[in-house]
């Protein structure tokens, strides 16, 4: 069978097993909930934030590999950075799974973390599953406090959902 | 492959030769298409009746007297005829065409429902159904203030009649239930809850949508009052279902869409409307897919239901006996009476990480809730993994997905 390696490669394989930064942070200046009603994926997201840069981000959920992989490589990508820098990553991020790689930031040009999401750019039934964890980080700096994949807050319009 | 004498299998090689997608790769992989229960694919002749239609018979039916005209309107009503044999309604009259199963569905309750249901009055459904069978009740329950009362189903996915039939009640005015869910496989004891609701007087809805394939449906022995399915679930294009209805109700329920073929007469101040069964047909039909579901159900009837039953029976016997193998696989659905639908869970792994991986195989399964998030929340699961089966797969196809399935087991577990 053709290797479904290009989309389940060994970092986000890694990071699903190991969620880096799982949990609440207790003193959270942040806080979103996602939900992508249409497969299910749920995750919360808590930040401590000081000074425009986020000191503290740790997430919870059920959720698929890409998703929870997405999350966890998320959280490791953004803490400690500035405001002004996580924009750039989350938009970068969404080049990558939308298969615009040659629009990405020169910042973020070569960040393997993002391009291990490369893969999904193929699948776009799955891009709202990677797209999640980013989206409610933007909900959450916005003070949002739920975001969803669907409705007039969706990230990836006209990307594939799950047929009935 | 051994065939043994008393096996009702069939001639598998041929028939797949009838289906030009069988024959193509999926992510280099020859398809291995266990999709069924979402849409099941059309064989050639089918789609050359299509062609056909299209390219020399095309015109508006119902209307014109040009040749072409009549031409459409013979090749759409006989496909009425072959829908009113194949499920042996008693009368033409009581084949209604609609888009699919969820807009017979919602025909019914919007006119029937409309006509018929007042406030403390009662819908009785399951927990199994499709949400074509819930939301629309839901709809119409809360705009008459009505009802909606949910027979509960067994951890095994099951639905015992006695579940249903108790909960028919002074107040209950409609029963409307699958005949086999789309989620789990579940055969419905249907037959015994049409007799129950009818000792009190009580009409019964039956969702066919997952049965016609594979089962054979005798509307009139069965006793249904609607029965209603979709062209694409066997075999015919996707646009077109039948609304099955007893003459007696549809007589007595007013149109539900008004437009053009459904009147008689138009006037500024009235309108009278058309017979039985364009009453309930507005507007211009879905002609090629009528015409289309015609040739599907004939080329099922040359097959036969009951062997694609039979057939198919063998295909789950094998497929559930080599998934209960695996040790990472939890079956969710195991009811003793079912269809070849296999709904599953890898353990550790989401459905739809399982779907991903298997389509990089080639294989195609249905990944999700299956338009059924209640009976999900029922079950205690988000979503489930799904094969489904029918006359065209293959006992190595089975195979395929177990080597599948070993496959997502290494990449998460290993």
């Amino acid at each position: 069978m053709t290797s479904p390696n290009a989309l389940y490669n060994q970092l986000i394989l890694e990071h699903n097993k190991k969620p880096r930064n799982y949990g609440k942070v207790a003193d959270a200046t942040h806080h979103s909930e996602g939900l992508n009603p249409l497969c299910g994926d749920h995750i919360w997201l808590t930040a401590r934030l000081s000074q425009d840069a986020i000191d503290e981000i740790r997430f919870e959920g059920q959720s698929c590999a890409i998703c929870q992989a997405s999350a966890s490589i998320m959280t490791t990508q953004v803490k400690g950075k500035s405001i002004e820098s996580v924009k750039t990553l989350v938009q970068d991020f969404r080049q990558v799974v939308t298969g615009q790689t040659d629009s990405i930031s020169s910042e973020n040009n070569g960040n393997r973390y993002l391009q291990a999401f490369s893969g999904i750019a193929n699948l776009p039934a799955r891009v709202k599953c990677a797209v999640l964890p980013w989206h409610t980080l933007q909900a959450a700096l916005s003070g949002e406090a739920s975001s969803s994949t669907e409705g007039s807050g969706d990230p990836v319009p006209g990307s594939g959902s799950p047929a009935p | 492959m051994s065939i043994s004498v008393t096996s009702p299998l069939l001639p598998v090689e041929l028939i797949r030769a009838d289906f030009p997608i069988l024959g193509r790769q999926v992510n280099g992989n020859p398809l291995v298409y266990l999709d069924n229960a979402a849409s099941a694919q059309m064989p050639q002749r089918v789609i050359e009746r299509l062609v056909r239609y299209h390219s020399f018979e095309h015109a508006n039916v119902h209307r014109g007297v040009h040749t072409l005209s009549q031409e459409a309107t013979g090749a759409y009503e006989a496909a009425r005829d072959t829908v009113k044999q194949f499920l042996n309604a008693a009368e033409r009259e009581e084949i209604i065409f609609t888009r699919g199963t969820t807009e017979a569905i919602n025909l019914v309750a919007n006119s029937w429902g409309r006509t018929n249901l007042r406030a403390g009055d009662e819908v009785l459904i399951s927990e199994l159904e499709h949400h074509a069978n819930l939301v629309p009740w839901q709809m119409i329950c809360k705009e008459r203030d009505a009802k909606l009362v949910v027979a509960p189903i067994q951890d095994d996915g099951s639905l015992l009649a006695r579940d249903v039939i108790e909960r028919i009640g002074p107040n209950t005015r409609l029963v409307a239930i699958t005949h086999i869910s789309n989620a789990l496989g579940t055969i419905v004891p249907i037959r015994e809850i049409i007799v129950a609701a009818h000792a009190q007087g009580i009409p019964v809805l039956v969702d066919g949508a997952q049965a016609v394939l594979h089962t054979r449906v005798d509307v009139q022995s069965l006793g249904a009052d609607f029965y209603v399915f979709s062209g694409h679930k066997l075999c015919g294009p996707t646009g077109i279902g039948v609304l099955y209805g007893k003459r007696q109700f549809l007589e007595a329920m007013p149109p539900w869409q008004g437009g053009g073929d459904m009147i008689r007469t138009v006037s500024f101040s009235q309108t009278t409307y058309n017979d039985l069964p364009y009453k309930f047909e507005a507007g211009t039909p879905s002609i090629a897919a009528a015409v289309g579901l015609g040739e599907a159900l004939r080329y099922l009837q040359d097959i036969g239901i009951e062997r694609i039953a039979a057939y198919e029976n063998t295909l789950l016997t094998h497929a559930t006996s080599l998934l209960a193998e695996l040790p990472y696989v939890r079956l969710i659905g195991t009811a003793p009476q079912k269809a070849a639908v296999i709904s599953f869970e890898v353990k550790g792994v989401h459905p739809h990480d399982v779907g991903s991986v298997l389509d990089a195989g080639g294989i195609a399964i249905r990944a999700g809730h299956h338009c059924a998030q209640p009976l999900m929340k029922r079950l205690g699961v988000p979503a489930t993994a799904r094969a489904s089966f029918t006359f065209y797969n293959t006992l190595e196809e089975c195979e395929a997905l177990v080597r599948g399935l070993t496959a997502v087991s290494e990449l998460f577990h290993g």
